[in-house]
């Protein structure tokens, strides 16, 4: 460990210049151990030279700050360049300035302590830089971030000091590496050295260097390879160098168009959870009853009120309104549901299209009455915060935490659903209702309560739906007429009384929208996706997964 | 027996399509008489905006027709009849736009407004013709009729039925309405196409023009309804009524199933179309929310409310629900949903054959009681849509 070593220089003041010679190990203690090095900072020298010393001298100084590194030397580096380190008038010290009424209260810039006060800023004596000396304090910041304690500080200042193209980074970046643990961080460094080394004048340093910026997905580097391939560099570039910068580039490029596949297929897969998950309820009741229910996007639109009401009386709870208005909206809009089976959907039995306009009335009153009682305007939805932000994979490639979460959820309630329906006797009798209807009755099962209960269900899951679409689309009366024609579809498409059926249109539909998305806009998209689906019905009248048998026919 | 009853009634049993062509005929000319014969503010003048309402309740009147045809007769429920009637209307329209002519705000002689706000340079090739009536009276009914028959064509012969049938009508009206929301479809985007100036020469302001309008709609109302009761009551719509009520059997006794609802279906949009586009110069607007699912599927429910399979039932619902919400979207806008919602609840369950429906149910009853007293009769069974075999 080359940092505990530095820790035992021998304690003795070095000439400023000598200091600059010792520049590399200071460093890297200054990484390791900088309040073991505060003792030795030559505060008087600096002092004395940033306030009558030449430009050439500052820098200089401002080398060996760098150089040594530590929380205090960053900190005036950073008030130097930002003209705020001022000297005392007729003093050697360096103070910060700070506004107390009428005058200043001054701090002493090694220290940090209270250094009187000035009644005017003509007491003090601002440090005075030129450009030359604010472009190498900039590269000394970015210096000494490579060696905070912030890894992301750190990464930072990787990227940044890669274009500053000074001489000597090469060095620094090759120290940073020694000593550097987090990956990404090292990632960088390396990403940063293979840059640095395109220019290197022997070619198979550059070769290798090239080699190895092929593996990034860096922007920058994508950049510095395009800038490497450009007419103007190209006329002096080598073959050999520029197959290779070809190659790598081909190797990004073929890489970036891999994540664009890899990030429509998931916002594909999102889509797909949110018409699955508005789609499923539907499809239960549909499977079940053989009853389209035109009332089916209110009950996604009672859930995602339910989330809204829940969010208002408990404003504290906002992190679990959530997990509250689940079982809330699967009550409201599943009572619901059985209240719309018990008085309209059983009169209307046997007869689907009437039951298709009964259902349709009662979204129309839903609609009015949720718009009489909320008002016709869209209603706020607070997002949880552990909602919000984006899991990033690499600087191309990034998941946003809520589309993730749906996906996730769609899993689970596909999942419920299914055990519900394999291992409960209530799933049972589901499924006998839903093959044979007559032969369940007779063997016993009361089938208009297994409707009652399935139609209750279906409902639930659609006000559950709706918690979910909450926290993805705005909150208003119309919220289920969007989602109604898509849940149709989607039931239609991937076949009636199947709910892998179901998970299997919706996914595949959401997809087929996002692959066609980027080269028809997001309107036609959705045309040809109906259009496909138009088409797709009469060549499979039952959908993609269809029911055989007696089943089918009845 | 029918001796002893009133003339009229007897007429009413036995002819009833002279009755009702009678009806609407003289309703018609009465109230363009009303209109016209006395001056504004005597007591018998109707203002010429109720004139054009009712010409505007005409047209959904016939459009109600047309549902009426494939449903209450084909078993055809299509929630996406108002796609044939905003084709019918989008073409009428653009033959408006084309008259206009250079008095537009643009004064561009060749293209519609819209077209030079959008920067367009020349017209779409879909649009010439437009500017010759014959041609846009052709495409009124190539339009919807080439939609109607190639979506029909497909999707009676892959035998796709019931509620799936439905289901996919939906989804092309409604793929049409995101459709011609886009501007670049050149059909004027979501504002649609207005501003019309005149028709043939005459001016749509004038209300001679907004009469003959009126006129004309009441014609192709009653030219409709004879139409399509001719059609229903030939042999063609004896055998369309069975498969109607027995579609598999239809077919298995040797009928070609899918041509007798591919016919009635492009009749029937062709009716829509003609609807449509009698329509747009009466509203003066056309724009894409024509074709929202919701505008269909209260089309339907105008024909379950008069009665479905009975085509007077068809007129009578779609002018008793529309005096209905032009009654309630005034007076209580609020209150309008409710009362649709409710329209369609109570006329499902409780009056499952409509008005005229429920009068029919009553004869039945009669020949009943008159006969045995009700055993062996069977009642006829509930039109349902859906085969039974």
């Amino acid at each position: 460990m080359p940092s505990r070593q530095s820790a035992h220089l021998p304690r003795r003041r070095l000439l400023l210049r000598g200091l600059l010679l010792g520049t590399c190990l200071l460093s890297l203690a200054a990484a390791w151990a900088p309040q073991a090095r505060a003792a030795e900072t030559p505060r008087e020298e600096i002092t004395r030279v940033l306030i009558h010393g030449e430009f050439a001298d500052k820098i200089a100084v401002i080398d060996a700050m760098v150089a040594q590194g530590g929380a205090p030397d960053l900190a005036m580096l950073k008030a130097l360049l930002g003209g705020e380190l001022h000297a005392r008038k007729g003093q050697d010290q360096l103070v910060y300035l700070e506004k107390a009424g009428k005058g200043y209260t001054l701090r002493d810039a090694f220290t940090g302590e209270p250094a009187g006060q000035v009644t005017s800023k003509r007491r003090v004596d601002k440090i005075r830089i030129n450009n030359q000396i604010r472009s190498r304090l900039r590269d000394g910041i970015a210096e000494l971030g490579l060696f905070s304690q912030d890894p992301e500080a750190r990464l930072a200042a990787a990227r940044a000091l890669v274009t500053s193209g000074r001489a000597g980074i090469e060095a620094k970046f090759e120290r940073a590496l020694a000593d550097e643990t987090d990956t990404a961080v090292r990632a960088a460094l390396q990403m940063g050295l293979a840059t640095l080394a395109i220019k290197n004048p022997d070619s198979a340093v550059r070769l290798t260097a090239i080699k190895r910026l092929g593996g990034s997905d860096a922007p920058e580097v994508r950049a510095v390879l395009v800038g490497l391939l450009a007419p103007a560099e190209g006329a002096t570039l080598d073959a050999e160098t520029r197959e290779a910068a070809k190659a790598a580039l081909g190797r990004i490029d073929g890489r970036r168009q891999l994540f664009t596949i890899i990030s429509n297929v998931f916002f594909g897969l999102s889509l797909g959870s949110v018409l699955f998950i508005a789609a499923v309820g539907l499809a239960i009741t549909f499977g079940v009853m053989g009853v389209i229910n035109m009332a089916h996007g209110e009950m996604i639109m009672l859930g995602a009120y339910t989330t809204f009401v829940v969010q208002q009386l408990l404003p504290n709870l906002l992190g679990w309104s959530l997990f509250i208005a689940l079982p809330a909206a699967f009550l409201v809009s599943g009572l619901v549901g059985i209240i719309i089976e018990r008085t309209v959907i059983r009169v209307l039995y046997g007869r689907p299209l009437e039951t298709l306009l009964a259902t349709f009335g009662l979204s129309l009153m839903i609609q009015q009455g949720v718009r009489l009682i909320f008002t016709p305007l869209n209603r706020a939805v607070s997002n949880p915060a552990w909602m919000s932000g984006a899991l990033e994979i690499n600087p191309v490639l990034s998941f946003t935490y809520n589309r993730l979460y749906i996906i996730v959820f769609s899993g689970l309630v596909m999942a419920g659903l299914l055990l519900l329906l394999r291992y409960t006797s209530f799933g049972l009798q589901v499924r006998a209702v839903t093959q044979n209807r007559s032969m369940a009755s007779a063997m016993g099962i009361r089938t208009d309560w297994v409707d009652a209960l399935t139609f209750g269900l279906g409902s639930g899951i659609a006000g559950i739906a709706g918690v979910a679409l909450s926290q993805l689309t705005n909150v208003g009366p119309n919220l289920g007429q969007d989602y109604i024609v898509d849940s149709f579809m989607v039931v239609v498409f991937g076949g009636v009384g199947n709910l892998w059926g179901t998970l299997l249109g919706a996914t595949m539909l959401g997809v087929m929208n996002k692959f066609l998305e980027p080269f028809s806009g997001a309107v036609l998209a959705k045309i040809l996706v109906l259009v496909f689906i138009i088409l797709f019905i009469q060549r499979r009248p039952r959908g993609l997964i269809a029911l055989r048998g007696r089943a089918a026919e009845a | 027996m029918g001796k002893q009853r009133l003339p009229t009634i007897m007429l009413l049993r036995r002819r009833p399509l002279l009755v009702f062509l009678g009806a609407l005929g003289s309703f018609a000319l009465g109230v363009v008489v009303l209109n016209a014969a006395f001056p504004p503010g005597t007591a018998l003048h109707v203002p010429i905006y109720v004139v054009t309402l009712v010409g505007k309740f005409l047209c959904y009147a016939l459009l109600a027709v047309a549902v009426d045809l494939v449903w209450g007769f084909g078993g055809i429920l299509s929630l996406g009849h108002g796609a044939f009637f905003a084709l019918g209307g989008y073409a009428m329209g653009m033959h408006l736009m084309r008259e206009i002519g250079a008095r537009g705000v643009y004064g561009n002689p060749l293209l519609p407004d819209f077209m030079v706000f959008l920067n367009w340079k020349e017209l779409p090739w879909y649009w010439y013709g437009f500017d010759n009536f014959a041609f846009t009276m052709l495409m009124v009914l190539v339009a919807p009729g080439l939609l109607a028959f190639l979506f029909g064509w497909f999707a009676f012969r892959s035998r796709v039925s019931g509620v799936y049938l439905s289901i996919i009508t939906q989804a092309m009206t409604y793929a049409l309405m995101l459709a011609f929301f886009l501007n670049n479809l050149g059909f004027g985007g979501n504002n649609g196409m207005t501003d019309f100036k005149d028709v043939l020469g005459f001016s749509l302001q004038a209300d001679g023009t907004r009469n003959g309008l009126f006129l004309l709609s009441a014609l192709a109302l009653g030219g409709g309804v004879a139409l399509s009761r001719w059609l229903v009551r030939s042999k063609y719509g004896r055998i369309l009524l069975a498969v109607r009520d027995a579609e598999s059997r239809t077919r298995f006794l040797g009928y070609p199933v899918q041509r007798y609802k591919l016919f009635v279906f492009v009749v029937s949009a062709l009716l829509a179309g003609v609807a449509g586009a009698l329509y747009v110069p009466q509203v003066g607007i056309i724009n894409p929310s024509e074709f929202s699912p919701i505008n269909s599927i209260e089309t339907v429910i105008w024909v379950a409310v008069g009665g479905r399979g009975t085509l007077f039932g068809a007129v009578l619902g779609a002018i008793v629900v529309n005096l209905t919400k032009t009654y309630f979207t005034t007076a209580a806008p609020q209150a309008w949903l409710f009362v649709l919602g409710t329209l369609f609840v109570v006329t499902t369950i409780f009056l499952p054959r409509g008005l005229i429906g429920g009068w029919h149910q009553l004869r039945p009853w009669l020949v009943r009681l008159r006969a045995l007293g009700g055993s062996g009769v069977p009642v006829v069974r509930s039109v349902t849509g859906e085969s039974h075999d």
